[in-house]
């Protein structure tokens, strides 16, 4: 310990400018989602397997074409899953359950400036996997069709989704019980939303329901413009902001700070 | 020296469910550093954390530098620093790393490299948060509350689980905060803590406050401090009270072992000790009786403080 010189401590309190408050925040949230292993394992490391293995080995029925066209979308909707959804869910469920949340709420930042921030970091980690996700897919012999803009909107639309789902998962529920139903909601979303095993596959009641899931309808989407080229999936767009206004609004509603 | 007040609390109170935590409590605290002590459980975290802004009153008004925590929550933040319990980190988050990002979060804050030197923290190097000690872990809240410069800083047990040597380099940090203009307030359930370095301390007990005043002003009400000695029995204690002022009493308790009541200062001590030595007396285990909080708060309330 050492001495300190009087006046150190002198009162100057103010707020930092909100714009380098968010950034700090965003810049903060993106290390430590990159840092932890777990996240890593789903946001990077299982969206890449599926797409190599299930390119390159013929196990499921992939319908007409190149298995590639028509696993890609199916994986880039999983990757918007896995940050804005799964990754979220978990990480969030614990900066409340550890305080974290607490603090940042007493500090100059406020709280939109939080969620803006988490968001920031979401996008950011999402357009890293889809650079990854999409180098890989063309290493493979992916060719894409179709309207960018409409492959935007539905990643936007998509990751707004999954967002407000996920934050209602971590405000309401304990931390363990976030984790255990994130991640199985992932593995159900990730077999039962076309993903990676084609919707048609299942019986057609069956698959008029999980049509609706947001998953299907990312996937869906995706996958009528990358693969078919097709115009913009209305219904697709439908189903994913129905979601996004639901789960965002009952976030905004029931999240519990502490 | 008594400007505005840094804290206004009147009259707060505030339920869970059916379990009443703080029942109409009232504190001021003015510049300097206000210990509130009470046992656990009495209402002190909840108290805490009404002025900090994380809890609405269920009724009675709360002021912090005259703002309302909840509504003027935004304008307040920024002038106050707060050291939760506990947590408040991200668990893969390196000390360093923390503390600068808080750092980040105002417009002037400290040298944090200085910081991290005067609370030793350097030591933690590239260890994240969940595996630090548990002292490191208090010290870094502690860095985070005051890095921002705050012009108020609630500290809630800022000293549980620290050893002794951390306990009073925490000590010394509260003094320099005091000195330089920041006002404390801090939860404690250590009595030596409130006594060394509060200017006021605020007794809770059951979610009220029950006594109020410098830790001076608090030991001197309530039952009077007492010299004991022993000597040959049989002294003439009329004698000894004639010598000694006028409020004071004297009593040989049993055969040779005697007491001396009433305001016990050195004059007190050097007037005893010399009518002893006028007398031939050699006073044997003399003894100075200091009353102090702990007795206090045992006498207003009938139980040991730390329960």
């Amino acid at each position: 310990m050492t001495t300190t010189v009087p006046g150190t401590y002198t009162p100057q309190p103010g707020a930092a400018p909100l714009p380098r408050m968010i950034a700090a925040q965003a810049a903060l949230e993106t290390k430590m989602l990159l840092r932890n292993g777990e996240q890593l394992l789903l946001t990077v490391v299982i969206p890449t397997l599926l797409l190599v293995l299930f390119s390159s080995v013929d196990i499921v029925d992939t319908g007409k074409g190149k298995s590639v066209d028509f696993l890609t979308p199916g994986i880039l909707a999983l990757a918007v899953m896995s940050t804005a959804f799964t990754g979220q869910a978990i990480a969030t469920g614990f900066e409340r359950r550890y305080g974290v949340l607490k603090r940042l709420a007493s500090s100059p930042l406020p709280r939109w400036g939080l969620m803006t921030a988490k968001t920031a970091s979401v996008l950011v980690t999402e357009i890293l996997q889809i650079i990854l996700l999409t180098a890989i897919a063309f290493a493979l012999g992916w060719s894409p069709h179709g309207n960018p803009l409409a492959v935007l909107l539905l990643l936007i639309l998509g990751t707004a989704a999954f967002s407000g789902l996920g934050l209602l998962m971590a405000g309401t529920l304990k931390a363990e019980a976030t984790l255990a139903a994130a991640n199985l909601v992932f593995l159900l979303l990730l077999v039962g939303g076309g993903v990676i095993v084609p919707m048609d596959k299942y019986p057609s009641g069956v698959q008029d329901v999980l049509g609706l899931l947001p998953i299907s309808a990312l996937s869906d989407g995706l996958r009528d413009v990358l693969q078919h080229g097709a115009g913009m999936p209305w219904g697709d767009l439908g189903i994913l902001g129905a979601w996004a206004v639901v789960g965002l609004a009952a976030a905004g509603r029931f999240f519990r700070w502490e | 020296m008594r400007s505005e007040p840094v804290l206004q609390v009147q009259a707060l109170v505030k339920r869970y469910g059916t379990k009443t935590a703080v029942n109409g409590l009232d504190l001021v605290a003015h510049a300097g550093v206000t210990a509130v002590l009470g046992p656990n459980g009495a209402g002190k975290t909840t108290t805490v954390e009404t002025c900090e802004g994380y809890r609405r009153p269920d009724s009675g008004t709360v002021r912090v530098l005259g703002l309302d925590p909840v509504r003027e929550s935004a304008a307040l933040r920024p002038r106050i620093g707060v050291m939760l319990q506990s947590g408040g980190v991200y668990s893969g988050a390196r000390a360093d790393e923390m503390l600068r990002h808080v750092a980040k979060l105002h417009a002037h804050p400290l040298d944090v490299d200085a910081l991290i030197e005067r609370l030793g923290l350097g030591s933690c190097g590239r260890t994240t948060y969940r595996r630090l000690s548990g002292g490191q872990q208090q010290r870094l809240a502690l860095a985070m509350a005051i890095v921002g410069r705050p012009e108020l800083v609630f500290l809630d047990e800022p000293t549980a689980g620290l050893d002794p040597q951390a306990r009073r380099a925490t000590w010394d940090l509260v003094r320099d905060l005091r000195a330089d203009g920041v006002s404390v307030i801090l939860t404690t359930h250590h009595m030596d803590e409130a006594e060394q370095l509060a200017d006021d301390v605020a007794i809770i007990d059951a979610g009220k406050v029950i006594a109020h005043g410098s830790p001076e002003d608090l030991c001197r009400g309530g039952a009077e401090n007492t010299l004991r000695f022993t000597g040959r029995p049989g002294l003439d204690v009329g004698s000894l009270l004639k010598a000694l002022p006028a409020d004071s009493t004297a009593a040989e308790l049993t055969p040779g072992s005697y007491r001396v009541g009433g305001k016990v200062d050195p004059q007190l001590l050097a007037t005893v000790t010399s009518w002893c030595a006028q007398h031939g007396v050699m006073p044997e285990k003399i003894s100075v009786e200091r009353h102090t909080l702990e007795d206090v708060f045992l006498e207003l309330t009938g139980k040991e403080l730390r329960s």
